[in-house]
């Protein structure tokens, strides 16, 4: 400790003694050139050159990159199978209005039941999934919207909680 | 160190550490070198100086037994002594600032409280934070977000201060401030959720709607009415469909989509 103070002091005294001069900061970097230039620009050539840059920035890749969470899949999940639900009800209707006779409840009945087997359980599958899904998880958004359920580990348990409603109702479905 | 103190501790310096070289050679093995652990990190890289050149990932090997356990000491590192021209924002390295946050293996964080997996078969992947301008390489533009932030007066408004010192606020008016205040705004969750991706021109995103809950909620405040008649419209607040990513991702363990749920609760019903 004792040295170091008296390194310290050494070297206050020396810059204390120097001349005039050097203690000077503008004539010390006038002396001292610096070896890298450095270009100043106006406010206004700055913004021009960011706007420039700005013209040309890339968006950052987003959901390709994204971990696939239960949150977010299953949100998007949600989304497609209202959407495809609402298709499937709107065109139906609007079907059955331009031609009532083809689209009559007994002709799709005779359509369904002369198909093989196979064909009607995938078809089964492929409307109770969405239909299942989107029920249970309308049920989580109206718990959630009341103010319920909104801590993350019950979003994950009521997500766990929808996914095993949604498997068990669509079999339930699919053999009845 | 001065010249004294050198020429002072030479004379019996000398003498012990001959001593103790000697004796511990015999008694000691010699301590092996840790075997390299040889991690790739890919960073993506956008350089505004050649706009055309498309953003790429560029990859680094670096030994993670001389470095630091967390990606951001491996980013340091890169930068230190392998490619000077990476650039990435860090200021505080203990979660604190908010500087560094950015995507990591898929997911949003801060990359100084992100700890590097030491699977050396995995390599790790660095993206700027999602669906934003990049300015370069890992620094993206937050501009917009700030002025989201901005637009909804961050700040304690009410007409009639009290006559004498401070505002009084008993202690669970106080407690409904808790898990809110804490927000460093360092944008993970806003840029981790898809509404904000696809909409974030009006949106205003999670971050900056739990800081308006953090108004509406505070008893101190008088503008609560205001406040929420400025969400009252199809985007601004609307917009979130309760995905719950910005809470998953929260570097500080804050949840935005419970506030933003209150928030609606709230419109609801008043």
């Amino acid at each position: 400790m004792n040295c170091t103070r008296i390194g310290f002091g050494s070297a206050l005294r020396r810059a204390a003694f120097a001349p005039k001069l050097v203690r000077n900061q503008a004539v010390f970097r006038h002396v001292f050139k610096r070896t890298l230039k450095i270009e100043s620009l106006s406010p206004s050539a700055e913004e021009v050159i960011l706007n420039t840059q700005r013209l040309k920035r890339p968006s950052s890749p987003h959901f390709t990159i994204y971990q696939p969470q239960l949150t977010w899949v299953g949100s998007i999940f949600n989304r497609v199978t209202g959407a495809a639900l609402s298709v499937l009800l709107y065109g139906f209707s609007l079907a059955y209005l331009v031609a009532p006779s083809i689209f009559s409840s007994q002709n799709v009945i005779e359509t369904v039941k002369a198909l093989p087997t196979s064909v009607k359980i995938a078809g089964k599958t492929l409307l109770a999934l969405p239909f299942t899904f989107h029920s249970f998880n309308g049920l989580r958004h109206l718990a959630w919207d009341s103010g319920r359920f909104l801590t993350l580990s019950s979003a994950y348990n009521t997500g766990y909680a929808v996914i095993g409603a949604t498997v068990v109702s669509t079999i339930a479905l699919v053999l009845w | 160190m001065s010249f004294v103190a050198r020429c002072a501790t030479r004379p019996f310096r000398g003498t012990a550490v001959r001593g103790f070289a000697s004796s511990a050679a015999r008694r000691q093995a010699v301590p092996t070198e840790k075997p390299p652990l040889v991690k790739e990190f890919k960073i993506y890289r956008w350089d505004p100086d050649q706009p055309d050149k498309k953003p790429q990932l560029q990859a680094y090997k670096i030994n993670l037994n001389e470095c630091g356990p967390m990606v951001l000491d491996a980013l340091i590192k890169i930068k230190n002594e392998v490619d000077p021209t990476l650039t990435f924002r860090r200021s505080c390295r203990e979660g604190i600032c908010g500087s560094c946050a950015m995507n990591i293996n898929g997911q949003n964080t801060l990359a100084c409280l992100c700890r590097i997996d030491r699977v050396e078969a995995k390599d790790s992947k660095i993206y700027p934070l999602p669906h934003m301008y990049v300015v370069k390489d890992l620094v993206s533009d937050l501009t917009q977000f700030y002025k989201q932030y901005k637009s909804i007066e961050p700040y304690l408004q009410n007409p009639n201060p009290p006559e004498h010192g401070e505002y009084i606020q008993s202690q669970e008016d106080r407690k409904k401030l808790d898990g809110l205040y804490e927000c460093i705004l360092c944008a993970c969750c806003s840029t981790s959720c898809p509404s904000y991706w696809w909409n974030q021109d009006e949106y205003l995103g999670p971050a900056t709607l739990m800081q308006a809950y953090r108004w509406i909620a505070d008893s101190r405040d008088a503008h609560g009415a205001q406040r929420k008649e400025k969400l009252q419209n199809e985007l601004s607040l609307y917009r979130c469909h309760t995905i719950f990513n910005c809470a998953r991702t929260c570097p500080k363990g804050l949840n935005p989509a419970a506030a933003i749920a209150k928030i609606k609760l709230e419109l609801a019903t008043e």
